[in-house]
């Protein structure tokens, strides 16, 4: 036999076996896919309505909450990307609207933040969605380390005033932590952003059309 | 010594991953801020080396030479993803705080050390038993080095342990050192290799009062790397 073909032979017997391990690997990941898609969205949506009914607190509402959801868009989210809005109503009638916000400006990089504003404007809640801020000063914000972020719930622009809407160290209300200014700093703008493009916007955030579904109750 | 009690004495204390061949220490550091996160890990890498050791083994004769690394990875790689996938629909919260560092259990290098160096030249037995070893001793590091940052950083173990066992194990924080409000370089990266540091230097010693203690035997050779 000629040394090409033991070569060809070698390299088509080298080639088959990888072709079948991939054939194999291929199909225990479709199978285990298969098996745990439907479980892996379910766990998404319930992380998600979780997070949207502590926003929420105690507004009580009759629409299926995951599904009325409009896109915004705006500066004054901190982002130029479209974000997903959710929106909360009672017998068809608004009763608040929950949008994400970006703090760009945090310690070490940008904040999520998700808030609730009730119909009058008023904050229902306000929770970090992600963030990179220091363990131990920054990841204050967090409900887990302290109750910082609980104290949003109730406030709107005019109480406390406009002007007031900063941390204590630049004249405002809000208290920052030890050895951390920057980071409340920046959650405490965006959460002022976030209720000024409430104001300019209310109209337009309910206007979209309701879905098409029925209401959950 | 029998061939079993040897390789789970090598896999947990002598030739550990975390302690003696500093294999997949960026794990290791990264994610030993608590004890859960350790554990989450630990067991997720454990699941992944015991089963890629089984499969290597399994196949281990009808593998030709050239591919084998291909064909080792490509095994690996498959399993880690079928990990991450289940570890995304049942442990979903957990699964979020890990992050990226589930898929790079692929990139940890004591588990294609192991498969090279062990599970291709050894019985399936011997593979799955070196595979349980291994990944209990990498576990064990990660266990040790969670425990000692989350009481030096938060004062307590075991916190968020509902994220790993369920609701039932929401109370199972305990708090080792009442009102402690945390040292902070503990939690931060530093911390992870000066916890490390520690605990390496921590195993020499027990290895040097034990090698003291009994003069009469000839050390225990080492396993070359």
């Amino acid at each position: 036999m000629s040394m090409a073909t033991t070569i060809g032979r070698n390299m088509l017997a080298s080639a088959r076996l990888l072709g079948i391990f991939a054939l194999a690997g291929s199909i225990l990941l479709a199978g285990t896919y298969g098996l745990t898609r439907d479980r892996i969205e379910q766990q998404q949506r319930a992380s998600l309505q979780s997070t949207l009914l502590e926003v929420l607190r105690d507004v009580r509402y009759d629409n299926a909450l995951l599904d009325d959801t409009v896109q915004i868009r705006d500066p004054l989210l901190g982002t130029d990307a479209a974000l997903t809005a959710y929106r909360a109503r009672r017998a068809g009638q608004p009763v608040a609207v929950l949008f994400p916000v970006i703090a760009p400006n945090g310690y070490s990089g940008a904040i999520r933040l998700l808030v609730g504003v009730a119909a009058d404007g008023s904050l229902t809640g306000v929770r970090v969605l992600e963030h990179r801020e220091t363990p131990g000063l920054g990841d204050k914000i967090e409900t887990r380390r302290s109750d910082w972020i609980r104290q949003f719930a109730g406030l709107s622009i005019g109480q406390p005033p406009k002007r007031q809407w900063a941390v204590t160290k630049d004249g405002g209300n809000f208290d920052s932590f030890t050895g951390a200014t920057i980071t409340p700093r920046a959650v405490v703008a965006a959460v002022k952003n976030a209720l000024l493009y409430f104001e300019s916007n209310k109209a337009a955030l309910y206007a979209a059309a309701e879905p098409a579904t029925p209401p959950a109750n | 010594m029998s061939d079993y009690t040897d390789i789970a004495k090598k896999g947990l204390w002598t030739n550990n991953p975390g302690f003696v061949q500093l294999l997949g220490l960026c794990p290791l550091l990264a994610v030993s801020n608590t004890v859960v996160n350790a554990l989450g890990l630990g067991l997720a890498t454990l699941l992944v080396l015991t089963a890629s050791n089984a499969a290597v083994a399994a196949i281990r004769d009808s593998v030709r030479d050239e591919v084998r690394i291909p064909i080792f990875v490509m095994v690996i790689a498959a399993f880690v993803t079928a990990i991450e996938l289940l570890m995304n629909a049942f442990l979903h919260e957990l699964y979020l705080i890990l992050g990226i560092f589930i898929p790079l259990i692929v990139t940890n290098c004591a588990i294609i050390g192991r498969a090279e160096a062990f599970a291709s030249k050894n019985s399936l037995r011997k593979a799955v038993a070196d595979g349980l070893a291994m990944g209990g001793g990498f576990g064990l590091a990660l266990l040790l080095l969670g425990a000692l940052r989350e009481v030096l950083s938060q004062g307590t173990l075991l916190a968020d342990s509902h994220l790993l066992f369920g609701e039932l194990a929401r109370g199972w924080t305990i708090t080792v050192i009442p009102g402690f409000r945390g040292f902070l370089l503990a939690a931060l990266p530093p911390g992870a290799f000066i916890g490390l540091a520690f605990l390496i230097a921590g195993k020499n010693m027990v290895d040097r009062r034990l090698q003291a203690r009994q003069p009469a035997k000839p050390p225990v050779g080492a396993e070359p790397a």
